[in-house]
Order: structure tokens, then sequence, then C-alpha cells
């Protein structure tokens, strides 16, 4: 091994029951440096975090750590003793527990638990990085994101060698995530071996010094920061040459109807049970618009309440100029309204069910509880949209769970568009799924509103929605704070109202 | 400081403390009721020492279910447990001559397999507590049986001695109408069972093993992430479940004197609905043994409300202890949902 | 001959992965331990019964009849198996209640009445909505106030039984009508068990909604992913909510037949363990008990695999109250064989044996 590696890991083989997750992977790993992890999804790099931590274990191939030589990591216990430390992108603390708890439960040596030492140590790490939690609090009475750097807290504190951060910053805003890097740059500077899993490409370029890069499980290579520059990075990560991502604008064109003007959804008002101030918003036929902001600014909440997916307290809606009255789900399903969740996993997708019944889904529910459709409708159905949106799939029979993220996400897309909505709502379609897949969304948004459906698009990546989008509401606080559209669309304009500079 | 909100006395307390002093204001609230609506029985510092004689097994066996239920688990063979404990003791002591040392261990010897078999399927292999506990219930009912079919009672006589055995409280006693003054005593299972509640006090606010039954229960998934080892904790939790039920088999046994299949019917249930009042949580993670101290002591004072208000049918007991588990089943869902708001807004 | 035994191989495997494998295999093993133990098992007679009608019977016929109960609420503990990840714990309970509710209506809460005081089918339509206001109870209990299933349906579990000899004062009142008691026998002219009549009807109308409503659809969705389902205009809420009244309309079923059986009631023996054996029907089915996908006629099936069981031990002289002894240990076989780590480590083993026996193939191909 080399003098400056604190981590090796060598031939690392994982086969799942059908799956070959990695294969003969290589990953290493220096002293005081930050390493990004990349791939696109169901390239392996959750595996490979995995049987670094122990949650997996690995089939063939070596693991050799500084000071340790070679070692066999059975469970993240084991992981712990050796100094790496994993925060990962869901919140793993348990939230009934203190925060003093959360930060030195099954570590330290010792049967019995000391309180007072517990509390006061807690306390010191807690205001030494400035995390506004007390130690003695209920961890479930936190933010989202401060319960994300209690657990970072947790991983500093634990002397680790290596830090493994696993899309740590999906749940953080913009000043938390500088807080984070900040704190990122300490540990480094410390001589702490970061390794960092994001799919933001800047925060990549940020502050990493390294890249490895895999793709279906086998590793493509390790470069350089420097040496790579971002549409290498893409092209290596999909293993094709991409020309220029954003360049899809020009294909779409827009509806020109003769109704083209027609406001096919208003809202004065409206306001949710989840928090937000009342707003006013409209679509035309034919018009993509989106909801922008940062993370946790209301812009799900904002579609929330238009789908009636929160409880509605407040506001009118009018659909055609006619008023309506939304207030659950089924009822925006009558009006033509469609709504693509964020998060996929959790509210999207029904794991167990066929792909086939995924996709029939809520027109089967619009139809009516009394009239099932026939199996022959329904394998048509399936058929004519795995076929549209080229959703790779075994079979229509196969459960969606099987599925990777991107073809997921093409099943709930198709579950709506199966409906015809008049106006379809996504929220966050691109996350989490290939670069492919992202491009072919974006598509399709385009095309889709081209043939005149209305469709409200909001992304977490702002390029994103400058491609699509021709009109955006921007959103600060739990709030509207403008609306910007036609010369005003540009990366800088958004930001400065986002931020609110005049 | 942006994460403090005013979320009033509610949000500031944690879950545990918060479900614990609901049960301990409802205990005294429904304790001083009796004492100035009802009388009687109830005056007497005796009234308390019998509720405790008459239910130390259950306060074992219900600090047990706490600790699996901290960790998210369930146990509901507790009841056939004890029947088969106080049956197969009952059947050692009087058909084969056997000691009282003899029957103790046969008592923890059969919690010990319990522990054994259900810890190792539930923790080891994943199978869902309730049918694993549910298969246990029916296979220690089953098992009562096929040991003796007929109840009987236990004449051995060192037995005997240690059944009558009490413990007076000195101050406690009362002057009866003859003007004789009657000391207030306890039996002997009340003093295990105190201990048991001060012993697994210490262990699930002090030791590593016992915040681990509560990082388990919070969330299983984080506390294997924080290294906490899930396998080994959930089986330990069953394990002392069926130890606890071992030993309360044996208290009641103690209280009883004799052996049958139809003993402690239903006491599964007055464990879970004493654990339940007494503010642990079903859904795992927040709960306290204190608290399941009174749960018990809650449930009993209600039964003899009960049945000193005349209404002395046998129904009345189950259906006022579902009423009573009922009513907190639905206090914990309503004031863990305005928690939550609170919070949120 | 690669292709022969691919094709094989297939087969098999198809036949292993159907739901209906399981309860169809331990039905088969069960038949061969009777086999061997008394071919008599299998003997079904045509004789006359005391009331001098013509009835099928033997062993066979004991399941089919004794079975039936079982096999109705297996229906109704399917649906809220699938729909709320849990299951009902207080069926027993309640079919003493839907019963003490039908005694009370025939007798008019005399003990000893001459004649009935209401006719059978509104008494029975009084179990009905008695068995169906349990059911609503349990289920408003899971669905709006999210309590898991079990502990719910703890409170009915232990109330039931008291709340039944409440309804009727304690007493054990005797339905003088001898028609009533045909459902739980025979109709006097037709040889075959009255229950089998009223299964199959149950059968054909849990069929027929199955068919022409999304009942199916909308529980598995449910039942697999609640949040999405409500963000699809499903009422989670209320699918849960109707899974428990269905099954409280089973309940209610169940209590005729039981009730019919006796001509009087006995609260605390009455379906006593039924719930072990029904839930215990469902994961004989191969439906997972944390819920989701379901397959009705597997259930079905397991309820009289368990009635098989039940009438072999009988047959082996296992007394009444030491059943559930050995039944705990079916379950618990069952639970570990399917469970799903052990079946993992199965799967590891088979393909092990399959890899080295295909080595041993390939050597002999080559010798």
């Amino acid at each position: 091994m080399e003098e400056n590696r604190v981590l090796e890991m060598r031939g690392i083989n994982k086969t799942f029951p059908g799956v070959k997750a990695l294969q003969n992977v290589d990953f290493s790993l220096n002293k005081g440096e930050i390493h990004a992890l990349m791939g696109e999804n169901g390239a392996g790099k959750s595996t490979l975090i995995k049987v670094l931590t122990g949650v997996y274990t690995k089939d063939t191939g070596t693991i050799t750590l500084e000071g340790r030589g070679e070692v066999a990591i059975g469970s993240p216990q084991d992981a712990q003793n050796f100094g790496i430390s994993t925060v990962y992108q869901e919140i793993t603390l348990c939230p009934n527990l203190t925060v003093a708890e959360n930060m030195f439960i099954g570590r330290g040596a010792g049967k019995i638990t000391n309180w007072k030492k517990m509390n006061a140590d807690a306390d010191k790490i807690l205001q030494s990085l400035e995390i506004p939690a007390k130690a003695n609090q209920q961890l479930s009475s936190c933010s989202l994101a401060v319960q994300q750097m209690v657990a970072i807290a947790r991983a500093v504190d634990m002397e680790c060698k290596v830090l493994i951060l696993d899309e740590p910053t999906s749940s953080l805003d913009e000043q938390e995530v500088e807080k984070l890097f900040g704190l990122m740059r300490d540990l480094k500077a410390r001589g702490v071996g970061i390794i960092f899993v994001t799919h933001f490409l800047d925060q990549v370029y940020e502050v990493c010094d390294k890249i490895t890069v895999l793709r279906n499980g086998t590793l493509v290579g390790e470069y350089e920061i420097k040496d790579l520059p971002r549409v290498q990075l893409v092209a290596k990560m999909l293993g094709k040459q991409m020309d220029d991502l954003s360049d899809i604008k020009g294909e779409g064109g827009t509806y020109e109807g003769a109704d083209a003007d027609e406001k096919i959804f208003e809202a004065s008002g409206l306001q949710s049970n989840a928090g937000i101030k009342p707003f006013d918003f409209y679509i035309k036929k034919g018009e993509v618009n989106g909801f922008t902001g940062l993370l946790g600014s209301g812009r799900s909440e904002c579609v929330r309440a238009i789908f009636g997916a929160d409880r509605v307290i407040n506001g009118s809606v009018k659909m055609h100029g006619k008023e309506v009255k939304i207030s659950k789900p089924l009822d925006a399903m009558k009006n033509g309204i469609a709504y693509l969740p964020e998060n996929r996993r959790g509210d999207g997708i029904i794991g167990d069910l066929s792909v086939k019944e995924n996709i029939i889904l809520a027109l089967q529910v619009l139809t009516g509880f009394f009239k099932p459709f026939s199996k022959a409708q329904v394998n048509a159905f399936a058929d004519e949209y795995i076929k549209k949106l080229n959703i790779k799939t075994a079979s229509a029979e196969t459960p969606i769970k099987q599925l990777s993220g991107g073809n997921q996400q093409k099943v709930i897309l198709a579950r709506w568009l199966l409906m015809h909505p008049e106006y379809l709502i996504l929220d966050e379609p691109t996350r989490g799924i290939d670069i492919g897949t992202k491009v072919d969304i974006q598509k399709l948004v385009l095309e889709l509103a081209k043939d005149g459906m209305s469709v409200t698009f909001i992304s977490s990546e702002t390029d994103e929605m400058l491609r699509t989008c021709s009109r955006l509401v921007v959103m600060r606080d739990r709030k509207v704070v403008g609306e910007l559209s036609g010369d005003d669309l540009t990366q800088n304009k958004i930001m400065s109202t986002i931020a609110g500079d005049k | 400081m942006k994460n403090e909100k005013k979320t009033g006395v509610f949000g500031k307390m944690n879950d545990t403390m918060l479900l614990l002093t609901i049960t301990v204001v409802i205990f005294f609230a429904m304790y001083i009721g009796a004492i100035v609506f009802q009388g009687g029985a109830f005056k007497k510092p005796q009234m308390f020492f019998n509720i405790l004689n008459a239910n130390a097994a259950l306060i074992i066996t219900a600090c047990g279910m706490s600790v699996v239920m901290i960790s998210g688990g369930i146990d509901i063979s507790v009841g056939g447990v004890v029947a088969l404990v106080s049956m197969c003791c009952a059947v050692y002591l009087d058909y084969h001559d056997g000691s009282i040392f003899g029957s103790i261990l046969i008592a923890l010897g059969i919690g010990v397999a319990y522990g054994l078999v259900q810890g190792f399927l539930v923790a080891y292999l994943d199978i869902q507590p309730f049918i694993v506990s549910l298969a246990g219930m029916f296979f220690a009912r089953g098992m009562t049986t096929i040991v003796n079919t007929a109840p009987f009672n236990v004449a051995d006589e060192e037995f005997t001695a240690l059944k009558l055995a009490r413990i007076v409280i000195p101050g406690m006693g009362t002057t009866n109408k003859k003007g004789i003054y009657v000391p207030a005593y306890v039996e002997i299972g009340v003093i295990v069972a105190l201990l048991v509640v001060a012993v697994l006090f210490v262990v699930l606010r002090w030791t590593k093993l016992g915040r681990s039954f509560y990082a388990v229960g919070g969330n299983k998934q984080s506390a294997l992430m924080l290294g906490v080892n899930v396998k080994r904790t959930k089986f330990l939790s069953h394990m002392i479940c069926s130890v606890l039920a071992g030993i309360g088999g044996y208290v009641y046994f103690l209280h009883v004197g004799s052996g049958s299949a139809s003993h402690a019917m239903g006491m599964e249930m007055n464990a879970i609905a004493s654990s339940i009042i007494g503010g642990t949580m079903l859904t795992g993670g927040v709960g306290n043994i204190i608290g399941t101290l009174f749960g018990v002591l809650s449930l009993s004072t209600i039964q003899n409300i009960v049945s000193s208000a005349g209404l002395d049918q046998a129904w009345w007991t189950g259906i006022t202890i579902a009423a009573m588990l009922c009513i907190f089943l639905l206090i914990q869902s309503v004031v863990m949902a305005q928690k939550k708001k609170a919070l949120k807004a | 001959m690669s292709k022969t035994t691919n094709k094989d191989e297939s087969f098999f495997k198809k036949l292993v992965g159907n739901q209906l494998f399981i309860p169809i295999l331990a039905l088969l093993l069960l038949a061969v331990i009777n086999l061997i133990n008394d071919p008599g098992f299998f003997k079904i007679s045509l004789g006359l019964n005391n009331a001098g009608n013509p009835v099928l019977s033997g062993y066979l016929i004991t399941i089919l009849d004794y079975g039936s109960e079982l096999g109705i609420l297996a229906i109704g503990m399917t649906l809220v198996t699938a729909a709320s990840g849990g299951q009902d714990i207080s069926v027993g309970a309640t079919i003493a209640i839907a019963g003490s509710a039908m005694l009370r209506v025939l007798c008019g809460g005399t003990s000893r009445p001459t004649e009935l005081a209401a006719p059978i089918i509104v008494a029975f339509l009084v179990a009905c909505v008695v068995g169906m206001l349990c059911g609503a109870f349990n289920g408003m209990l899971v669905a709006v106030f999210k309590i898991q299933p079990m502990i719910a349906t703890l409170i009915l579990f232990t109330a039931g039984r008291s709340i039944a000899a409440w309804i009727n004062n304690n007493e054990l009142p005797i339905v003088p009508d001898p028609k009533f008691a045909y459902f739980g026998s025979f109709i006097p002219g037709i040889p075959v068990p009255t229950t089998v009549f009223i299964v199959i009807a149950c059968i054909v109308v849990i069929a027929l909604v199955l068919k022409f409503t999304n009942l199916g659809l909308y529980t598995q969705a449910v039942g697999i992913n609640e949040g999405a389902s409500r963000l699809n205009g499903i009422n989670p809420t209320f699918i849960k909510f109707l899974s428990f009244v269905i099954l409280g309309l089973c309940v209610a079923v169940a209590a005729l037949i039981k009730v019919s059986r006796l001509s009087t009631i006995n609260y605390s023996v009455i379906a006593k363990d039924i719930e072990m054996d029904a839930i215990l029907a469902v994961a004989l089915g191969g439906n997972a008990l944390s819920g989701g996908k379901f397959n009705m006629w597997a259930s079905i099936l397991g309820a009289y695999v368990i009635q098989f069981l039940t009438t072999t031990l009988y047959k082996f002289n296992v007394q009444s109250d030491a059943l559930a002894a050995y039944k705990a240990v079916v379950v618990i076989v069952l639970v570990v064989f399917s469970a799903p780590s052990v079946r993992d480590y199965m799967k590891q083993l088979t393909r092990k044996f399959a890899s080295s026996d295909k080595a041993a193939l390939s050597k002999k191909g080559v010798a």
C-alpha cells in the first residue's frame, strides 16, 4: 500500500440474485482527500459503500486499511471500530432518543451510560460545529437539516480515518450545504479521507480532489478533478459521448392552438395545512411552467395543495374558469389534473404490484370501483405505454420494484399519461435517476406541451427548469416571491429573486 | 437557533415523560376518587397492599412485556408461560416430591427455553413477533393440558409455608371493628416484583443495553447503522420478557398455590394493557418501567372499583379492561398526533 | 437433451413458485400420512342419521363440514391481512357476540322459549349487522386511529366473550325450532352438509366481487403502499375499514353455522382459538402476513388443510385441549420455512446442489 493511503479496496465483487452489483471494482482513498464517487443509479455506488460499511458482505476482494492491513468488515459496528464513519442520505438516527444519545450510542467501551458526561461532551461538539441543537433535546424535535448535522457531528467525533458522506446534501439548504463543505475542508486538513457521493455536479467540482466513476457495477476509472471536465464526467458516467445536454429546447416548439391563452387552471389564495402562505397561481393551455426555490421553500407543498394531496384550508380553485372544489386527490384527477410526486419510492410506486397494474392504477381508480378493466384492456394499455416511453422491463408482469429508478419513474409517468390529463404536475421527476432518462423526460414534457397539455415542472436543478419552462414561479420561505418569464429566465435572475435582491 | 419552536408543555417533554405523567396523574385521581366516593375498603392502606399482592405476578410479566414493546416487539405468550410454569411446578412438588429450589429452577428453565426459541425466531430469522408468540401461547396452553389435565392444589408443606409468608409493613395497620390491630402486610412476591421494577428501571435508564432497546424500538435500521447490534438486542429483549414470565409464573404460583390449565387466562392481555396504560408506545421506542408499575396499579384499581361498585358479574372485568385499554390507546393516538402538529406548525 | 432438462427445470420452478404449491403439498402430505395409518380414512358412506335422513359420512365429509367456518373466515382475514398488514385476532370473540345476538333475537330474551321470537332470517340479519359493527369498531381503530391491527383487535378479543355473555344475561338459550339446526347439519333429503353449500355461496360471492369490482387491486395497493394509493385517488382509510367490515360479515356467517350446530351457545368455548386457525390459513396459503399481494383461493385451500390437520390429530387421539400445542408446532415450522432468511439459505443450498449436479453431468458427458 502506498504511504499516503488510508483505504484500498481491490477486486470487490458482489452478486445479488440475478444482478452482478459489483464486478472487480477497485477503489482507493488518500489521507486528507475528498474523493467523489460518481455513477448513475444502479452503477454500484451504494453497494460499494454498503460493502465498505459492513451492511453487505462482499463475495470476493480485499479491503486494506492503513495501520490495520487487510480487514474483514462484517457489520456496521466493525466498520466503526476500524474508523470508518458514514452519514447517509436518509437520516439514520433514532428519533426517540436525545441528540446526545444519538451521537454516542453504539460506540465506546463500558456498559453504563454516564448521562452528565455524555451531555457535556455532546454540547461541546455541537457548539464547536455551530449546530443549533441541545444535547438533551429529543431528536425528533429537531428539523431534518439539524438531524443531518447531528449525524455528521457523530461521525466527526468518532475520530474516523474514513468518512463516507452518502448524498448528505439532499435535505440541506444552500447555507447548510456551505457549512457542511466548511466542515469537510476542516476535516480534510486534519487528514481525514472523505468519500463523497452526490448527484450534484456543482458540489463535486466545488469540494472534491478526485473522482472515481462507476458504471453498471464496473470501474470506469479514477481521475484528478482538474483532468476531468464536466462533459467528460457525464460521458464517462453514461458510457457514451453526449452532445451538449442543454440542446433539447429547439426540438419542441410550442403549442399553437387557438385556445393557447385560455387559463386551464387558476387558484387564488390557495393554502394547505402543510404550512405554506396563501398563493395565487394559474397555468395556460400548452404551457410549461415551474415552481422554483430552495429546498424547503414550499415548492412541493404548493403543487400538493393544487392536487389536494395535503388538506386545503383556504382559497378557491377554477378549472376553465369554472369554480371547482378539490379536497382530495380523486377530485383533482376527476378534473383532469395528474401529479407525479417528489418521493418516487414512498408516494409513487406500488412496489409489489406488476408494471401493468402500476400503469393502469390511476385511470382505473378514475373509471370507478365497480368497473374494472378486462385483462385484454389492461395488457393493451400497458404494452402501448411500455413501448411509447421505452420502459425497460422483463415483462409487463414484472413487479415494479425490480426495475431501475429511471424505469420506475417512467412507469409512474405512464400511469398519469394514460389518464390523458389536461394538466400534468411533475414534482422532481428527474431526481435520483440517470441522465439518459432525465433527458428523455424533459423531451417528453416539451412534446406533451406542444400537443396542448399544460405542465408544471419542478426540479432542484435550475438548468433543467430553464430548458423546459417558459414561466417560473419563485418561492422563498414558503411564500411566492416572484414570477419570471421571457428574458428574465436566466440563472442569475432566478438566484437574485430567490435571494431577495432587488 | 431556528429550530427552537414554541411547542408548549407537550412539545418540550419527551414522549416517555409525557405519557408517564398522564398515567401517574390518572392513577392518583382514580385512587383518590375511589377513597372519596366509595370509601370502605379503599380507606385502608391494606387495600393498596392487597392490590400489590394480587398483582405481583402481573407487575413482573408486564415489566418484561414493556421491555419487548420498547424494543418494538410484542410477546403474547406470557400468560401461557405463567400457566405452564405453575402447572409444571405443581406437578413437580406434589407428584415428584420435589424441592422448592428445584421448582424455582423449573420456572426459570421454562422462561429461558421460551426466551431462546422465541428470541431466536424473532431476532435471527426475522419472523413477526406476534405470530411467534401467538404460537408460543398456544403451545404453552396445550402443553399445560398435556402435563396435567385437571387443576389441583399443592399440598407440599415447605411450599405452603413459603406461600403463607407475610412481610409486615410497620405503621400501616388498621384497627378493626373489634378493636384488634390488624397489621398491614405484603407477600414475598411483591418484594420480588419491586426488585424487578428497580433493576429494570436501572437497566433501561443507565445501561448501554437498556438504551439499545430504545434505539432498536425507535428505528431498527438506524440503530443498525449506528452500530447497535440489533439482532442481539431483539433477542435479549425477548429473553428478558420470557425469563420474567417464568419468574412471574412462579410468583403467580406462590400466590394461588395451585396448577391449572386455565390459570392466567388473558394475562398477556393485562400485561400489554398495563404497559400501554403506563405509557409504553405500541410502535416501540417509548416507555418507562415506572409507568408500567402504575399501569398495573391503575388497571387493578379500576377492577376493584368495578367490583366494589356491585358490578360483580364476571363479564364486567373483561369489558372494563378492554374499555380502559381502548381509551388509553386513543389518548396515545391523539396526544401523539397533537404533538406532531405542534412541532410542524 | 439439454432442452428437455431446461423445460423440466422451469416447470419445476413454476410449480414451486406457485402460491398454491405449499397448501397442496401440505394436503398431499397429510393424505399420505392418513393413507398409511388407515386407508379407511378416505371412505365415504351414505347412511341415515338419527332423524332418518340420508347423510354422507366419513372423515373427508367431516373435514368439508367442519372446515366451513374457517374457510369463510379465511376470506375476510385475507382481505384484512392484505389491506392492513396485520391480522384480526378478535374473530373468535366476535363470533360469540354475533352468535349471542342471533340467539337473543331468536329466543326473545328467554332461555327456554317454546317458539321462535323472530324469523331466522331476521336473526341472521341482526347478526350480520352486529358482526359488521364489530368489524367497523376494529376497522375504525386501525384505519382512523392508526393502531396496529393485532393490538386494536385485542380489545374485542378480551371483551368479546364478556359482551356475548352480557347480551343474553349469561344465560344459554336453546333455539326450539329444529329448522334452525339445518344450517349447521343437513337439510332433510340432501345428504351433503348444508355448510358446504354456504361456503360455496360465500366463495361465489367473493369471486364475483373480485371479478366485477376493483376490491382486489385497491386492497393490494393500499397494503403495499398506502401513501401512493392515496395519491392515486384511493381512500386507504376506507379500504382498510371496508376490509374489516367484510370480515365482520364473514364472522356473522360463521356465527350462524357455529350456533346452528348446537342450537345454543357456550360463551367461553364457541369458536375458541379459531383466530389462530384463520391466520394460519392465510399464512399457509402463501400470503405475506405483512400485507400486500394476496391469493384468496390459496387462503381458502389453506383453511381446509388446517381442518384436515385437526381431523388427523383427532384421529390420532389427541385431546382437544392439547390440540393447540401441536398446531403451534406446525405454525412455527411453517413460518420458519417461509421466513425470507431461511428461504434465501435454502435457495443457496439448492443452487449449490444443482451446480454440483450439473458438474457431475458434464463430467459424465466428457467421459
